[in-house]
């Protein structure tokens, strides 16, 4: 059964890499979801988060092959994990003097911020897991949504435990 | 002391122990070129098309054991060699390609010959670099040739700006790699070995299949140990011919499409299958779903990937297979397995699959089997991709790793002519012999002139049919006949050879065949024989596109479906 899997790829940080990463999903019949790189707490290794749909069974094979890519020291799927998984969005809204106040409180309510307010607009960042993403954005779609982007998840797991 | 980048390679290849270069110059090598009489060491084989000079480059490194490197330039250079990296790829032979790239101010650009060679080769190497500091040349061709010599081998590209061998740097040739990424896995679990060899054990019906792993890592005695030891018997891939010897009471020969059909009904009746450095191609497993339904499968290979991608694995072995069977021949018991060795060679008379029909045409069969008999097996045979490829795998007997040369993933037309260059410059004192189609070699038919400029005695056996002989038989088989695109005329191969310089005969009446051959082996340097065979022979036994391995198309031509009954299997 194809489900959502989460893995975590520590990847040395040289030109090409990511290329490699993603050419890898295209080739294997994959379509990634999400996909976020940033530095780690090593220097010259990059931390990528991928979401993917698939069976444990085809995931497992796309790990395994991801690990053979000479630059990529490591792919744990972390899905079963205990996982802290976090997204940023940011939302630009349409906002009149009107509705801007009925924004503010939608945005209290999600613990998001306003982060520019512009004469007919607000820009929303939120942080969280897709399903408060989601749910904070269908609420403001009523208010007429101009602009969003998302950062893809990224996640690690709870205790002292690293993923090494 | 300061050195050129074309220096710096030059002596960096020497260092990893290179003594021959198959290439073909351009603008972007011209400073490398320019550099290579300065090293007399390294050998220059000029091919005539770079296609030519990677498969040669693969051909030299299945034959030797070493790895073998192909130079070409940028743009064009470098996208003929795209064929043979793909096919050293999926037959994980340990090439290495060099491309010249457009002077680094131009790259990105479009320039003349310019063209992004690391990202095309991308799916088809095990790794590849564009280097753009001198200073990291060195550096790069010792990991290059780490990579592609070990785990799993494979072919590694490196890419040079014009402009980089001219820069100048001191070198420094490092003593060791670090790669993070990169750390085969050489030595099996011992707690897997001890579940593999406790099935070993209690298996009634074991088969061994063999694959290219075992030649790549040197595993002959090991498996030929196991073998004898559990009285195991081994059927191989198209690839793993070679690692068990053929003439051995327990070989089968190979299994698959074109295989034996006593290793294709040993393999689907057996009880337990130790795989052994292959990876399950659907060319060897037919319909996967019914291939082999009573087995446990053992796999041992030394690339994690590889297990469980094709089917499912009871005991799954990561590690080199040398260093697995050495491990697991230590736990196994001796043991026999008359009653399935009996059943096996009932099988193998029923289905004499290597028998050769009596005739006075001139059929495949019997000039490759005259060919195994002038050589007395003593030869590196190369072959084409087609029938050509399958009459030399099934009706000579090999007995030693690397006797047999062939394009078995990528099934690559024209493979044989550069392919048999390659290993004939590595191993000059085999024989050598080309077995080609009448249509791949006229793809690389060019290289006959690398031959004559570089006087290599490499026998050459074209089975001729005026056809594309596979595709002509899967269109008689499987669509009604229609021969659309595959009667295929020639140019006449006496005259062309004679063109070359080269020495040539055509026989087309079997009595000529033993004199033919005779007179090739006798002959001091290069000799052609362009065989007329009979138009429309198959390739038997087969198994129908999409079919198990059980199912067995067989002459006389009508489908045979073989019942191999149901095995107790309670003991597991």
């Amino acid at each position: 059964m194809a489900t959502k899997h989460t893995l975590v790829a520590l990847v040395e940080d040289k030109p090409g890499v990511l290329n490699k990463v993603a050419s890898l999903f295209r080739r294997r019949g994959f379509n990634i979801e999400s996909i976020a790189v940033g530095h780690t707490e090593v220097p010259s290794i990059s931390r990528m988060t991928v979401v993917v749909d698939g069976t444990a069974q085809s995931v497992e094979q796309v790990r395994k092959q991801l690990e053979k890519i000479i630059e990529v020291v490591k792919v744990s799927d972390i899905t079963e994990d205990n996982l802290v998984a976090r997204e940023l969005a940011l939302v630009k809204v349409k906002a009149t003097p009107q509705t801007r106040s009925e924004i503010i409180q939608i945005v209290d309510i999600f613990r998001a911020n306003i982060v520019d307010v512009a004469p007919g607009s607000v820009v929303v960042e939120v942080t969280g897991d897709e399903d408060k993403i989601d749910s904070l954005f269908s609420l403001l779609e009523g208010f007429g949504i101009k602009e969003m982007a998302r950062t893809g998840r990224i996640a690690m797991g709870r205790g002292a435990k690293e993923t090494k | 002391m300061k050195m050129t980048g074309a220096q710096i390679l030059c002596e960096s290849l020497l260092r990893e122990g290179v003594e021959v270069i198959f290439g073909f110059p351009g603008g972007a090598v011209l400073p490398l070129y320019d550099t290579l009489p300065q090293y007399p060491g390294l050998r220059h084989i000029l091919v005539r098309h770079e296609q030519g000079a990677a498969h040669a480059a693969d051909g030299y490194a299945r034959a030797t054991g070493k790895v073998g490197v192909c130079l070409a330039t940028s743009g064009p250079g470098a996208t003929n060699l795209v064929t043979g990296i793909a096919n050293a790829y999926l037959d994980s032979s340990p090439i290495v390609a060099i491309t010249g790239q457009v002077a680094r101010p131009f790259i990105g650009k479009d320039g003349f010959q310019e063209i992004d060679i690391t990202g095309i080769t991308l799916p088809i190497t095990k790794h590849n670099y564009l280097v753009l500091d001198v200073s990291d040349l060195a550096s790069v061709v010792k990991e290059t040739f780490h990579i592609a010599r070990t785990g799993r081998p494979g072919p590694v590209l490196i890419d040079i700006p014009r402009d980089v061998f001219a820069d100048e740097a001191s070198f420094h040739y490092p003593e060791k790699v670090n790669l993070r990424g990169y750390k085969p896995t050489l030595d099996g679990h011992p707690a897997q070995i001890r579940k593999a060899a406790r099935l070993i054990n209690e298996a009634r019906s074991p088969v061994i299949i063999s694959g290219r792993g075992a030649i790549i890592s040197g595993a002959s005695n090991e498996l030929k140990e196991l073998a004898e030891k559990a009285q195991i018997p081994v059927v191989t891939t198209l690839l793993g011919i070679g690692s068990f010897p053929q003439t051995h009471f327990l070989s089968l020969g190979m299994l698959g499409m074109h295989g034996m059909a006593c290793a294709n009904l040993a393999v689907s009746a057996s009880d337990l299958i130790i795989a052994i450095g292959m990876r399950f191609d659907d060319r060897a497993t037919g319909k996967v779903s019914e291939f082999a339904p009573n087995a446990r499968i053992i796999h041992i290979d030394i690339d994690p990937a590889e297990i469980g991608k094709n089917v499912g694995v009871d005991v799954p072995i990561v590690g080199d297979v040398r260093s697995v069977l050495e491990a697991l021949n230590k736990e196994i018991a001796t043991k026999t397995h008359l009653d399935w060795v009996n059943q096996i060679e009932q099988w193998r008379s029923e289905h004499p699959s290597t028998a050769i029909r009596e005739t006075d045409e001139l059929i495949p069969q019997y000039v490759v089997r005259k060919i195994y008999e002038a050589t007395n097996g003593d030869a590196i045979i190369v072959t084409g991709v087609g029938q050509n490829q399958m009459w030399a795998a099934q009706h000579f007997s090999y007995t030693k790793p690397n006797s047999l040369i062939s394009s078995g993933g990528l099934g690559t037309m024209g493979f044989e002519l550069p392919a048999a260059i390659g290993a004939k410059v590595g191993r000059p004192d085999e024989t050598v012999w080309a077995i080609a189609g009448d249509g791949g070699f006229q793809m690389t038919i060019q290289e006959l002139a690398t031959i004559t400029q570089e006087n290599l005695a490499l026998k050459i056996a074209i089975l001729n049919n005026s056809f594309l002989g596979m595709v002509r038989q899967w269109q008689e088989l499987f669509y009604g006949r229609r021969y659309v695109a595959t009667p295929l005329s020639a140019p006449d191969f006496v005259k062309v050879a004679e063109a070359y310089g080269i020495s040539a005969m055509r026989v087309s009446d079997k009595r000529e065949v033993v004199p033919a051959i005779e007179r090739a082996m006798a002959h001091d340097g290069p000799f052609i024989i362009d065989f007329r065979i009979e138009p429309e022979e198959n390739v038997y036994p087969m198994v129908p596109p999409g079919a198990s391995i059980s199912v067995l198309l067989e002459e006389p031509r009508e489908m045979v479906k073989v019942e191999v009954g149901s095995r107790d299997t309670s003991n597991l």
